[in-house]
């Protein structure tokens, strides 16, 4: 059962998939499948944030219901901690609930609004069946205090607190059992720009007093270069490139990444005229039946004859930076 | 006492296209007075674009529904002046603003699918809106909206115009709506937050696509957003809005370049930056938007200020004027005019 576990890897992930089938007719026959997750090998370090990054529907969300094994997956191996955790059933899985924790996009929907603070932010102990030294209703206060909330306000209801405050709660509730691996989706797009940078540093800050790790889930790429050490870039359930953020935002190498980083608008109104623009064309095809050869061929503009019939292996062409790409960029220099 | 930044922002040559003067626009609720729109003044000339931004709950979109007369009957009390090419739109016969709407003024929303009906195809809605304000044969109307969806963009328009809304992508929705926004020449186009839900992309594609649109037809526009990165894509100028004001309203590059108001620099301090060295750590602002039916006595950004106390106790107890400092750049606040110079060079512009 147990893996032999590299120094400092905390996570390992190897061919993961998810595919959820299609079915049709009365007979419920399997018609296809949406390949959401489409095979992905990465590994995270115990104290570092790898964030997934691509647009909508290039399974992100799909990943993090895998790694927090909210979803069962179709193939491929997930080992926490030099445990595989693959296929593990609901109950073998539940006391290690307390080392991998998922922390959800929707600040509104996802707190329960009938419980108190209270109860919400306590739920994992009674779960868990854990007993906090000082009672659970101590922790909880303790909790809120951490994640900057007046701990007086334990017995108000989620609809009571703006959207950055319920995005505490949430996090507070994550905290209550000390997890290892934190996997956070989306967890400021929903905020306020002033108060995401509030969010931003706070979990910031609990990585740094618990040396947390972090899979974060997001699509802004601003944000994305503040908070991650590393970064994997998808699309159609693939990791196109991964690398540290360093490399990966100086010199990105896959067209797909390029691509992505010179749409983000900047607060810079000479930067109108001057900045050099990659205008994909259309929308990301369906996951359904994905292109043949290289998934980005149909929106690529570097795409040659070879890029329809042939997948590029996601490959390592500078020391930790992969990318998957027949002719990518920024190649090349010194080896 | 006019707040339009008169000098600054017409051209000279005739009046602005769109002109609100000190509009007002409060909701009566069980809770009390909700003052989403408070003595709000701008104004837009054909031509060019105003970006509004600010947080969540400002009032961006109660303002751009007041200026389209979609504020239902009775729910709102709006008082003021919103001149559309000098007619007064507020108390304006509700019939009538609604012929206006489409033919001289049109909006794009955040989501398509609430301007949309499910039931009917693309095509068959944007027949039917350019055939409110024009008499021509179906088929005429048809190949109108054919023409449409290929200028946003829409590829095989001669077939996706029998397309229902559900079959488009978001970015395709988002497209059509903005042909139908267009397809009566709109003097003036409204855009709230037309790319918030959009990938970043997508988002890029569309921008372009107002941009073209603009200089091709000459409308004013107003884009609204949260996201001060869209609107130094577009905007000429810029309006910061807090708790239903204006707080400062400038050129797109002062606003970017040399911002005067302590909430603009908070804005500017809380994002992370493509375009800069990556920083090691965000400056929020402290505490969250106040509640539109209790503003904070003197100035509504008082509680999360971190230069309240350099006024004595003016913040605190009076409501400062928005006005000219200069050039048309206009703010609402206190400090002296030395100490905000000394606060951004010193202070706010290295840490940027
Ligand atoms: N339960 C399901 N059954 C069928 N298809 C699904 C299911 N869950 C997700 N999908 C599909 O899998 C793909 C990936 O979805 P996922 O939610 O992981 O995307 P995402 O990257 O998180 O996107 P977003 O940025 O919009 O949140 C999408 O095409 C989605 O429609
Ligand atoms: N019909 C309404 N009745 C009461 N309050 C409203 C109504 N519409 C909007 N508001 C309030 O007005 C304020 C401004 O809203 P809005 O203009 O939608 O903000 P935004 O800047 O996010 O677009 C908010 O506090 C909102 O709750
Ligand atoms: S493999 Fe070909 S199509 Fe794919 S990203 Fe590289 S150049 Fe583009
Ligand atoms: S008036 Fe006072 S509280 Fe308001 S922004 Fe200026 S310094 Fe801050
Ligand atoms: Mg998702
Ligand atoms: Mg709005």
């Amino acid at each position: 059962m147990s893996t032999p576990k590299p120094a400092g890897e905390l996570l390992s992930v190897t061919g993961l998939r998810k595919h959820f089938p299609i079915r049709r007719g009365i007979l419920q026959r399997q018609v296809g499948a949406v390949q959401a997750v489409d095979g992905l090998t990465f590994s995270v370090n115990r104290g570092e944030t790898l964030s997934l990054v691509g647009e909508s529907g290039c399974g992100k969300t799909t990943t993090g219901r895998l790694l927090t094994r909210l979803l069962e997956p179709t193939s491929g191996k997930i080992v926490l901690d030099g445990r595989d955790i693959s296929h593990l059933s609901m109950s073998a899985m539940r006391p290690l609930r307390c080392d991998v924790q998922m922390i959800f996009q929707d600040p509104y929907s996802s707190l329960n609004p009938r419980h108190t603070v209270g109860t919400i932010v306590g739920a994992p102990f009674r779960l868990q069946k854990v007993r906090p030294e000082n009672g659970v209703k101590r922790a909880v206060q303790d909790l809120l205090e951490l994640v900057g909330l007046n701990p007086e306000h334990y017995n108000r209801y989620p609809h009571e607190f703006s959207g950055g405050q319920r995005q505490r709660i949430g996090i507070a509730r994550t905290l209550a059992l000390k997890p290892k691996l934190i996997v956070a989706d989306e967890p400021v797009s929903a905020l306020d720009v002033s108060i995401q940078a509030q969010v931003v540093n706070l979990l910031e800050d609990l990585q740094d007093e618990f040396n947390l790790t972090y899979v974060m889930i997001a699509h802004d790429l601003s944000v994305v270069r503040h908070v991650s050490d590393r970064v994997a870039v998808m699309y159609l359930g693939k990791i196109m490139e991964i690398a540290d953020r360093t490399s990966l935002y100086e010199r990105p190498m896959h067209p797909y990444t390029v691509a992505l980083l010179s749409a983000v608008p900047v607060p810079d109104t000479s930067r109108r005229t001057r900045r050099e623009r990659i205008r994909l064309q259309g929308d990301v095809p369906s996951p359904i039946n994905p292109p043949v050869g290289c998934r980005f061929h149909t929106r690529c503009w570097k795409a040659q004859e070879v890029c329809k019939v042939e997948e590029p292996a996601l490959a390592e062409l500078a020391p930790g930076h992969r990318a998957a790409c027949h002719f990518p960029e920024n190649v090349g220099g010194s080896v | 006492m006019s707040h339009i930044p008169e000098d600054s922002l017409d051209s000279g040559a005739g009046l602005p296209f769109l002109q609100v003067r000190n509009l007002r626009v409060h909701f009566p609720t069980d809770d009390g007075v909700v003052k989403s729109v408070d003595d709000l003044s701008f104004s837009v000339e054909r031509g060019k674009t105003l970006g509004i931004v600010g947080e969540s709950g400002s009032g961006k979109s109660v303002t751009s529904l007041s200026i389209m007369g979609l504020h239902k009957e009775g729910a709102a009390r709006i008082s003021g002046e919103i001149l559309l090419d000098g007619r007064n739109l507020v108390g304006m016969d509700r019939e009538k603003v609604r012929l206006l709407r489409g033919k001289r003024m049109a909006m794009i929303f955040q989501d398509p699918l609430s301007a949309m009906h499910p039931y009917y195809t693309v095509g068959a809605q944007i027949v039917e809106a350019y055939r409110v304000h024009n008499k021509v044969a179906k088929q005429v109307a048809r190949k109108h909206a054919i023409d449409l969806l290929a200028r946003v963009g829409i590829p095989n328009p001669k077939s996706r115009v029998d397309d229902y809304p559900h079959q488009f992508s978001g970015g395709m929705r988002q497209r059509a709506m903005i042909a139908m926004a267009l397809s009566c020449d709109p003097e003036l186009l409204i855009a709230d937050e037309p790319t918030t839900a959009l990938d970043v992309t997508v988002q890029a594609q569309i921008l372009d696509l107002i941009r073209d649109l603009q200089q091709e037809f000459d409308s004013a526009v107003v884009l609204i957003t949260h996201d001060l990165g869209v609107v130094a894509e577009l905007a000429d100028d810029i309006m910061v809005m807090y708790a239903g004001r204006a707080v400062e309203h400038s050129t797109a590059t002062d606003i970017f370049n040399s911002p005067q108001h302590p909430y603009t620099w908070g804005l500017l301090g809380s994002m992370p930056r493509l375009d800069r060295e990556r920083s090691e750590r965000l400056q929020p602002i402290k505490g969250t938007p106040p509640s539109l039916i209790n503003v904070p006595d003197g100035c509504p950004f008082n509680p999360r200020c971190a230069y309240a106390g350099r006024n004595g106790d003016l913040s605190f107890t009076e409501r400062p004027e928005f006005r000219d400092i200069g050039g048309g750049h206009h703010i609402a606040c206190h400090l002296p005019t030395e100490d905000r110079h000394h606060i951004w060079d010193e202070e706010i512009r290295p840490k940027l």
